[in-house]
């Protein structure tokens, strides 16, 4: 008998005395938040989440984005993209002398080739500000999951309307089999003492645009 | 010469293994209560995480509904377990993933070596897993010239320092800052000279020393927190981003999966990833989840295998009232605010699973194998306060299972030619207690007590086992007229 | 009302104060007290020590001698007995099959209260007109806390009382690390446990710590007495029944 049919037919023998069906699961948490996507009050919520976390954020309008990526690029001297980035973002990166790579084009980055460029820029997914989340699923202007884990600094365009209230709201709005990363700010541990330290492996620097 | 005469038989259940330690609870106990420098950093750390924790449950004003949805789907699982993991490993097949099944440790550490050999390499990175500890991956790797890098910060400590992991999140919260330190400059190679125990500067030479194996590495081993049955969905939640490292750069992926952390459907994760950072770290959100199914071409590993691990599993799914303990998503709030574990530390159970939900989860994976076992001394480690059950994101009644567990140590310790002392005593016991006579005259023998009661009517000897109380605290001496007595003689009917 | 008093073993026992202070009090709030004379025991000591099949005619005694009472409502000085009653003794009853007896003791718990539970949830009542001149420092036992979930009851009474100074205890939901026979066959760690919850106590300066069970108290004051603090535990149902009257005494 394979292991397969072995564990199998244990669970199945283990369960062979249960009786009564399991009662239905209640669902009386929040699924939907008091406040619309987007709405000041769930901006503010996201703002503060992310603050509490030593991200940088800033809130600003579309006209303000180029000048805005470029100031949050000031120490990054080099910056890689996904190929599918919105160019107006790309453009506004390249700013002030900054080398540009795009993964992909033409080659694919190394690990150790992503580990010599300091910072990558990126759009997302979708953010809950109730736990102060960004998730990137490798869509539109996202990339590989390997550029945001490499380069030390990542800055994130988020457009009002993708920031959801609650947890529910923005496992909803999420494609299951993509290769998602959920973010709450910059990498961290609390494995001495239980004191939160921020920046370990992940980018030791999240930097957030919202874009109202 | 072949007399073996008084060498004690090595009993086969009693071999210690990462779930089975060398001492029964007490005695380990009490070693470990010997040293001031642990639990001094174990009140500290319990109370700090216990005060984080606190606070971001009680800004949640549906914590309540959302621990009856966690442990409502887990009681699903569990009933349903294996058309969900039939249809797990359908999903994770059809998108690219090879899934394995093991009975236990031995047959998973050997699917795992087999698969790091096919790669040709003789290192692994290693992102921090409950299951791969609980098989003993490393040890078995090693045997085989194999090194497993742990990459977590705390494992790495652990693993460091020649030691063993003392709880489920926070494997090193044993160790202080100052002795971190001391742990790198001693066994990092290249630790810097000038290291403090800053606990920043700790943590940037861990990721100093681990950067280039991330860059280099072909294959990782993970475990998981969740696996999704509609979509073949794996899930690892984790804080420093060692674990996006470990699932993203390599080629070539080993995930060690227990049968229980199936998961019905992608929409649970809106319960459970609200549960679990705030029940384990005391945080509104972990700072990375990574969410893979299968393999995406062109991002992440191209290999990408499954060990779908039982190891005891089905013999706590066979008990009606004990398989809640596999409804446990490893937050460890249970630890942090266990009165026994804050005192004694996660070393003294023995196992990679220690405090409360260890003391229900591990006798349930090995059995319980007489008294001689020191796992059947586990579901006592608790004085049944029930602090665990009140912060258990997904509400196993831990005291009621400790109730049960204790109920089958004695069961199983049933006909056996010398019964324990506990036995006659609590035979006994229940003799006088169930009927009122005999309970009158037992009482008449308690005042014989007050013979033994100093001046001051406490008594400061007791014989043993009374001893154990007398050790460190009196006893009052047993009063001149019951309760009954007193009643007798003022209410006249 | 007619209220039946479950004195307890041990408070039978060991401590016949508590079950006399119990009933003083509700005398004295005007009910009638009945005590069945042929109880014992409601099984706890068995049922936490593993010893769940010779539980079973211990609770079985129990169920019997209640339910040939003449009363309305069952009382225990002891949080962790009415624990016992609420959540333990149908469970070893269903364990060994014996269904009949679960329902009936389920139906007798239904009308078993903890102390501060009889005298603020059934007889609505928070000043019982108590006098006790003294610093108090109050212990919320386990199992009054998370098991019956008494919340502020005892400390409602507690306020109520003329004359005294309460005081908050720093840890107070921490075990005192009884757990019944835990405390001796775990001994060493009950005693980590107890040593901190003396500390605490003796921090707060009072001259008595008080609780809603004997058995707590008893461990408490053994490690209290063995470190000659000079603090003193007295159940909450004594300083509920000391009256003016009786400390000018």
């Amino acid at each position: 008998m394979s292991s397969r049919e072995t564990v199998l037919g244990r669970i199945r023998s283990a369960l062979a005395a249960d009786t009564t069906p399991p009662p239905p699961i209640p669902r009386d948490y929040i699924r939907v938040g008091d406040h619309p996507p987007g709405s000041p009050p769930v901006l503010e919520l996201m703002i503060d989440r992310l603050v509490d976390y030593k991200a940088h954020v800033r809130e600003i309008t579309p006209d303000q984005l180029a000048d805005a990526i470029d100031t949050a690029l000031t120490d990054q001297r080099s910056v890689v993209l996904a190929p599918d980035l919105d160019p107006a973002i790309a453009a506004a990166a390249a700013r002030s002398g900054r080398t540009l790579t795009t993964d992909g084009t033409p080659t694919v980055l190394t690990p150790a080739e992503l580990d010599r460029i300091d910072a990558v820029v990126t759009t997302a997914t979708v953010a809950i500000a109730l736990s102060g989340t960004i998730t990137l699923d490798g869509g539109p202007g996202q990339g590989r999951r390997a550029i945001t884990l490499v380069p030390d600094f990542h800055l994130v365009v988020l457009h009002a309307e993708q920031i959801v209230h609650t947890v529910p709201e923005a496992i909803a709005r999420l494609d299951p089999v993509r290769p998602l990363t959920m973010i709450a700010g910059p990498s961290a541990t609390s494995d001495i003492e239980l004191e939160r330290v921020e920046g370990v492996h992940g980018p030791r620097t999240l930097s957030v645009l919202i874009v109202r | 010469m072949s007399t073996f005469l008084g060498i004690p038989r090595r009993h086969a259940a009693q071999e210690e293994s990462p779930l089975r330690g060398a001492l029964p609870f007490p005695k380990a106990a009490r070693r470990e209560l010997a040293n001031d420098q642990l639990r001094r950093n174990l009140a500290h750390a319990t109370s700090v995480i216990r005060s984080k924790r606190a606070l971001v449950v009680d800004e949640m004003p549906d914590w309540e509904a959302l621990r009856d949805a966690g442990a409502a789907t887990k009681t699903q699982v569990m009933s349903n377990l294996p058309a969900l993991l039939e249809q797990f490993e359908a999903n994770v097949t059809a998108r690219g993933g090879v899934v394995h099944w093991a009975t236990d440790a031995q047959e998973a550490n050997r699917i795992v070596t087999e698969l790091v050999r096919a790669q040709g390499v003789d290192e692994v990175i290693k992102v921090k897993s409950m299951a791969t500890q609980e098989i003993g991956l490393n040890e078995y790797l090693e045997d085989n010239g194999i090194a497993a890098v742990e990459t977590d910060l705390a494992e790495l400590i652990v693993q460091l320092g020649h030691d063993t992991p003392s709880h489920i999140l926070v494997p090193a919260i044993h160790r202080n800052r100052t002795e971190v330190r001391d742990i790198f400059l001693a066994e990092m190679e290249d630790a810097p000279a000038d290291l403090t125990d800053e606990p920043r500067r700790l943590a940037m030479a861990a990721r100093e020393h681990l950067r280039r194996k991330f860059l280099a590495s072909k294959v990782a081993i993970s475990g998981t927190n969740f696996g999704i049955a509609e979509t073949g969905t794996i899930g690892v939640v984790e804080s420093e981003g060692n674990g996006r490292m470990c699932v993203t750069l390599p080629e070539t992926l080993i995930t060690v999966m227990g049968i229980e952390k199936i998961l019905p459907t992608f929409t649970d994760l809106e319960v459970f990833l609200q549960l679990l950072p705030r029940s384990s770290t005391g945080e509104r959100m972990n700072p990375y989840t990574s969410l893979w199914t299968g393999v995406t071409p062109g991002d992440g590993p191209q290999n990408f295998h499954l060990i779908l691990l039982d190891n005891g599993r089905t013999n706590a799914l066979a008990d009606q009232v004990g398989r809640a303990a596999l409804h446990c998503i490893r937050c460890s709030a249970c630890l942090n605010v266990c009165p026994v574990y804050e005192r004694t530390g996660g070393h003294a159970y023995g196992s990679v699973y220690p405090g409360p939900i260890g003391a229900v989860l591990t006798p349930q994976l090995t059995g319980m194998h007489g008294h001689h076992d020191v796992n059947s001394t586990l579901p006592y480690a608790s004085s049944l306060c029930g602090a665990c059950y009140d912060v258990c994101p997904v509400k196993i009644p831990i005291p009621d299972l400790l109730v049960e567990l204790r109920g089958r140590a004695v069961d199983a310790d049933r006909g056996r030619t010398i019964p324990g002392g506990w036995d006659a005593a609590m035979k006994a016991a229940a003799w006088i207690m169930s009927d009122p006579t005999r309970f009158a005259a037992a009482e008449k023998g308690l005042a014989a007590g007050r013979l033994v009661a100093g001046r001051d009517k406490k008594i400061k000897h007791l014989p043993f086992p009374g001893s154990a109380w007398t050790h460190t605290k009196d006893m009052p001496a047993p009063p001149k007229q019951t309760f009954r007595q007193w009643w007798k003689e003022t209410h006249h009917e | 009302m007619r209220i039946a008093l479950i004195a307890t073993c041990l408070g039978d026992a060991l401590f016949p104060e508590v079950a006399k202070a119990t009933t003083v009090l509700l005398e004295r709030l005007g009910h009638q007290v009945v005590f069945p004379a042929d109880q014992v025991c409601c099984g706890q000591m068995h049922v936490n020590t593993g010893y769940l099949t010779e539980a079973v005619p211990v609770v079985r005694q129990h169920v019997e001698v209640f339910e040939a009472a003449d009363f309305d409502v069952a009382v225990a000085p002891s949080g962790s007995c009415v624990g016992s009653v609420r959540h333990q003794q149908a469970m070893v009853a269903r364990r060994v099959g014996d269904t009949a007896l679960a329902d009936r003791a389920t139906a007798l718990a239904g009308r078993t209260y903890e102390l501060s539970e009889l005298l603020v949830d059934v007889l609505k009542v928070t000043d019982v007109g108590a006098y006790y001149p003294h610093r108090v420092t109050y212990h919320p036992t386990c199992h009054s806390l998370r098991m019956l979930r008494v919340g502020e009851k005892p400390l409602q009474l507690l306020r109520a009382v003329q004359g005294i100074d309460l005081v908050e205890l720093p840890g107070a939901d921490q075990c005192c690390g009884f757990g019944g026979t835990f405390s001796i066959k775990n001994a060493d760690t009950s005693s980590a446990m107890l040593a901190d919850k003396v500390a605490n106590v003796v921090g707060t300066g009072a001259q008595v710590c008080t609780a809603g069970d004997a058995s707590c108290l008893m461990n408490i004051g053994g490690g209290l007495s063995r470190g000659d603090t000079g603090v003193q535990t007295i159940h909450l149902a004594q300083i509920l029944a000391s009256t003016r009257e009786q400390v000018a005494a």
